[in-house]
């Protein structure tokens, strides 16, 4: 684990880059790691998800995979890669100050 | 008169069944509801297109595995758990005191454009079904050479060893054929290297690399383009294929969907450690239909059907379920030429080599390829038959043990931790 500084804060993140606290995520910090992680500049669309991720992580205690937020989120597949490119599962959780999401063995 | 229902008599069901026909309280019946005659043993599926084993001997009849058990032939179409009531094919209804969800998982090839398309079973094949596997089996034997390629289109799947079993099994299939220079095996995942878990991954990645195998991670296969043989991913990457052999999509049962009380797969949200349904009063779910984060096998189906027997004898007697399931998984994995390794897990502790199931004297390696694993694996087809169906008692425990397992390699720095 690290600190990494993001919009003026620390905040704890594993190798990976994922927040190890998801209460040290705010708006800023999400821009701050969609910048350093090439997504950019996060636009409507962007909000659209990573509201849907948290409010679905709060409900379910796990981040949401790939497939539930492109069936659940109302934003689809191709949007979802043309938004987070490269990995729109992982991506949408890291920006979005989630784990990254399980995939199930 | 209580009653208990069991929806599906596949591995998970069959067990629990079993356990409880024996077990069960006065005052209390069991019926457990199949509509199909047959129980396949689906590990058996990764032989038969390699010929190793028959379709035919790859089945039992069901009834076999369920003698002395209420056993009802029809199928649920909806599940109504407000009034406690499952719905049968026929239109009866039956209302329930307790419901446990075993009705497992199958594959969706309908769920990715193009994969059942005009290619379907002639250049395109799967092998998690009985069809797919048998017709798998003709395609491998009339292969001329060219670009073979194996895809998992997304997780979970079941049993999410058996790709990496049939990338290993075909390199050997096509060496003993002495036609393996012609063939070029390409192994295309979701995930970001051979296996979930590091170690594990690790190990894996470099038994492919071994035998010649590429391997093609995070694509997210989009679609089959049946007219150009290529299968593209979100990110439109394409990779040209020959042979296309598909780990299509999972889903839980319809039924599931169809009576409203599964997640965005139909899986059964269900506690991780009680294997309550986590919405429904009185309904407790186990083996591939549950949403939890363990794998799909039959050997996770087993230790769950011990903590799910115990649960339901103690909500039978008016006690509260244990948490007693730890996501304890195991998995032999067939690497080809007559060997095999196995993998022991949990939810918290991933895949370590040492031995099992008894420190140091195992007999079985832990994450090793050896011939011992190989009739392991094997042997394995009659403990299922006979031992683990009909719910007689077995030496391996329900709870992961760390026991003889090198947990060393869980910290990549011990010294430093232990003077944290
Ligand atoms: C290729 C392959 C290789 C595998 N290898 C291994 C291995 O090496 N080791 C291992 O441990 N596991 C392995 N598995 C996984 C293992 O077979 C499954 O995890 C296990 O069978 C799950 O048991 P289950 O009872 O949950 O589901 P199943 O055994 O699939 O049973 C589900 C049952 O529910 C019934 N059902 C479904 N819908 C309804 C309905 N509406 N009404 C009534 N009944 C219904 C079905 O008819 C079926 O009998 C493998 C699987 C595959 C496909």
């Amino acid at each position: 684990m690290t600190t990494a500084v993001f919009a003026g804060v620390d905040v704890e993140v594993n190798e990976e880059g994922f927040l190890v606290n998801s209460d040290e995520w705010t708006a800023d910090v999400a821009e701050a790691i969609a910048a350093d992680s090439g997504v950019g500049p996060l636009t409507e669309l962007h909000w659209k998800v990573i509201t849907f991720c948290r409010e679905d992580a709060a409900r379910e205690g796990t981040a949401p995979g790939l497939r539930r937020i492109s069936k659940l989120s109302g934003v689809g597949m191709k949007d979802l890669y043309a938004l987070f490119p490269k990995g729109p599962g992982k991506l949408a959780a890291m920006v979005s100050g989630l784990p990254k999401p399980q995939s199930c063995i | 008169m209580k009653r208990l229902l069991i929806l599906g008599a596949g591995t998970a069901g069959t067990m629990v069944a079993n356990h409880l026909r024996t077990k069960l309280p006065s005052g209390w019946s069991m019926s457990v509801i199949d509509p199909e005659p047959e129980h396949l043993y689906q590990p058996d599926l990764l032989f038969i297109p390699f010929g190793t084993q028959t379709p035919a001997r790859a089945k039992r009849p069901r009834a076999d595995s369920l003698r002395d058990v209420d056993w009802i032939r029809e199928p649920v179409v909806a599940v109504e758990p407000d009034a406690k009531c499952v719905v049968l094919g026929s239109g009866l209804r039956l209302s329930y005191d307790l419901l446990v969800l075993a009705t497992g998982s199958r594959t969706r090839p309908e769920e990715t454009e193009g994969l059942t398309g005009p290619l379907w079973r002639s250049e395109v094949h799967d092998f998690y079904t009985l069809e797919g596997a048998t017709a798998l089996h003709g395609a491998l034997e009339n292969f001329k050479g060219g670009r073979l390629v194996l895809n998992i289109v997304e997780m979970p799947i079941k049993c999410p060893v058996a790709p990496l079993e049939f990338a290993f099994l075909a390199d050997d299939y096509f060496k003993r054929r002495g036609m393996r220079e012609e063939v070029e095996l390409v192994y295309v995942t979701p995930l970001d290297g051979a296996f979930t878990k590091p170690i594990a991954s690790s190990v894996l990645g470099g038994m492919l690399e071994e035998r010649g195998i590429r391997v093609e991670s995070e694509f997210n296969a989009s679609e089959v383009d049946n007219d150009r043989r290529v299968l593209r991913s979100w990110d439109e990457r394409g990779i040209d294929f020959d042979l296309l052999v598909t780990i299509p999509t999972h889903g839980g049962a319809p039924v599931i969907g169809a009576s409203g009380m599964g997640d965005e797969l139909d899986f059964v949200p269900t506690d991780r450690h009680t294997l309550a349904a986590r919405d429904h009063d009185g309904i407790f779910v186990l083996g591939d239909a549950t949403n939890l984060p363990a794998s799909k096998a039959g050997s996770v189906a087993h230790f769950q059907a011990e903590v799910l027997v115990e649960n339901l004898q103690r909500v039978m007697d008016g006690r509260s379920p244990v948490e007693g399931f730890d996501g304890h998984s195991n998995c032999f994995i067939e690497s080809g030429a007559g060997k095999a390794m196995l993998i022991d897990f949990n939810y918290d502790v991933e895949p370590l080599p040492g031995k099992y199931p008894l420190p140091l004297v195992g007999p079985m390696s832990l994450m090793k390829e050896t011939r011992l694993n190989h009739m392991g694996k094997l042997g394995f087809r009659w403990a299922y038959w006979n031992m683990l169906l009909p719910a007689r008692p077995m030496l391996i425990g329900s709870r992961m043990s760390l026991m003889g397992k090198k947990t060393a390699l869980l910290n990549p720095n011990p010294s430093q931790a232990a003077s944290a």
